[in-house]
């Protein structure tokens, strides 16, 4: 595309977000302050993880887009097309083929290997944003690493609803140093995090922060002895594939209470039907 | 006269792939990465040195210069466009041509640890030479990092920059076209 530069972004724009990226791989979880840009889309659909992903891409990279967990959304389709034409790399829905995933909200079901960066649209950076307000007062906590607000949060949660009653952003520890809001992915994500072979990229464009896990890093989610975290999803199996291992989005069919379940992740559901896999509503290929 | 030599031949891609190769090296420390073939920087700067110059400092950082380097100035005030600290306690990056005092370098503070200087360091060589353990985030297990050119105490005033974590300097170690970085999260230990 003429007028602008590849991937949109100006070079010093690049040159300083990618000095934020390396001291956040440099520092697992740490927040780094970045000079976000105005993008040509508005806060709340992507910002932080457009630029992060507009500093990190090349023309040999494939790019795959997810929005939560489908590739056909329209912040998913948007954002895939901006990057087709400001960078004219390739693009795919196919989770395996992709060397950087841009996603909103979901970790694709397939496991990431170690060539992949996965890029999340963070909407609030600060896990303890709802407990402490101030941006001041949180720095300073995460300095001292000094958590145990959240701590309390989770504890009065289980004293009044018998269990931690977060299902998504539900805050991690990361390298046993800082506490991280892995954006508001289900929980049933997080220990997707743990260990995971692929770089993990954060941005985040209204709050103007930027963090980071590399692969190999130990990703913690918070809990009590006596209340250890667990994952949650829906008791049913994929109306269209059949799967009984995806997170599964409840999709209202009528108004006479019809529901059908299916995959969130439309590749892993694609994926599983071609090869033969058939779920209670689907239609054998 | 440094100023006849050419930067990247193109700005834009030459500088994504570079930096593809620092975030490579930085996500998996010891890894050894290509960066900077092709460039023809003045000496005493390796290609990949230079070529991580020219993608991470411009105006907005500040940068210091071994006395070996001088040569350099030049060619990286007009490529990269980026001021000259006065000391290494006051820049972003260091160039270096042996491992500096890493004391008196600025390491952030608690609250912003990610002030901590960059030290892009020439060695002999990467990949043969003294071994050192590292383990820390990024490594699946403890990997064996081979450099000639560190001195024989490194464990020891790497565990000093360790132990400020969060706080710290950073390391990227280049030699002609290649590069590996020691991130501040990463332990070294003594074979």
């Amino acid at each position: 595309m003429t007028g602008y530069n590849f991937a949109y972004l100006d070079e010093q724009t690049k040159r300083m977000i990618r000095r934020a990226l390396l001291k956040a791989v440099a520092i697992p979880g740490h927040q780094v302050p970045f000079g976000s840009r105005e993008m040509p889309l508005p806060y709340g659909w992507g910002t932080g993880g457009i630029q992060v992903t507009a500093a990190v891409l090349g023309p040999n990279d494939t790019l795959k887009v997810i929005d939560q967990g489908a590739d056909d959304t329209t912040n998913a389709v948007s954002i895939r097309r901006f990057f087709a034409r400001t960078a004219g790399v390739a693009t795919t829905t196919r989770t395996a083929e992709a060397t950087i995933i841009q996603t909103r909200h979901r970790i694709p079901e397939q496991k990431l290997h170690e060539n992949q960066i996965i890029v999340y649209q963070v909407p609030q950076p600060e896990p303890l944003s709802r407990l402490e307000s101030s941006r001041i007062e949180t720095t300073r906590m995460h300095g001292l690493a000094e958590y145990g607000l959240m701590h309390v949060k989770l504890y009065e949660d289980i004293t009044r609803f018998g269990h931690v009653s977060l299902s998504y952003d539900y805050p991690v520890m990361v390298n046993d140093r800082y506490l991280m809001a892995p954006s508001p992915i289900p929980a049933f994500d997080n220990p997707k995090m743990d260990m995971m072979p692929a770089l993990q990229l954060f941005g985040a464009g209204r709050e103007k922060r930027i963090y980071a896990i590399p692969p190999y890093t130990k990703v913690v989610s918070l809990d009590f002895d006596d209340h250890p975290f667990r994952t949650t999803r829906a008791p049913h199996a994929c109306g269209l594939c059949g799967a009984t291992d995806s997170y599964l989005d409840e999709v209202v069919t009528d108004d006479r209470g019809g529901r059908l379940f299916v995959c969130s992740d439309t590749d892993h559901c694609e994926t599983h039907r071609d090869v033969g896999h058939v779920g209670s509503e689907g239609v054998a290929a | 006269m440094s100023l006849d030599l050419p930067g990247f031949s193109d700005a834009v891609l030459d500088a994504q792939s570079c930096f593809r190769a620092v975030l490579s090296a930085m996500s998996c420390p010891g890894t050894i990465q290509a960066a900077g073939v092709g460039l023809t920087p003045p000496a005493p700067l390796a290609p990949a040195m230079a070529a991580v110059l020219l993608t991470l400092t411009d105006v907005d950082t500040s940068l210091h210069l071994a006395k070996e380097a001088e040569p350099a100035r030049d060619w990286l005030a007009f490529h990269a466009g980026t001021p000259f600290a006065a000391s290494a306690a006051e820049a972003d990056f260091c160039v270096a041509f042996a491992l500096p005092d890493l004391a008196p370098l600025k390491t952030g503070s608690d609250d912003a640890p990610e002030a901590g200087t960059t030290v892009i360091l020439d060695v002999a060589a990467l990949g043969i030479g003294s071994a050192w353990r590292i383990s820390g985030p990024g490594l699946a297990a403890p990997a064996t990092l081979r450099v000639t050119g560190l001195p024989h105490d490194f464990a020891a005033i790497w565990a000093a920059n360790h132990a400020l974590y969060p706080r710290g300097v950073d390391l990227i170690l280049c030699v002609g076209e290649t590069l590996a970085a020691l991130p501040r999260s990463l332990t070294v230990e003594e074979i």
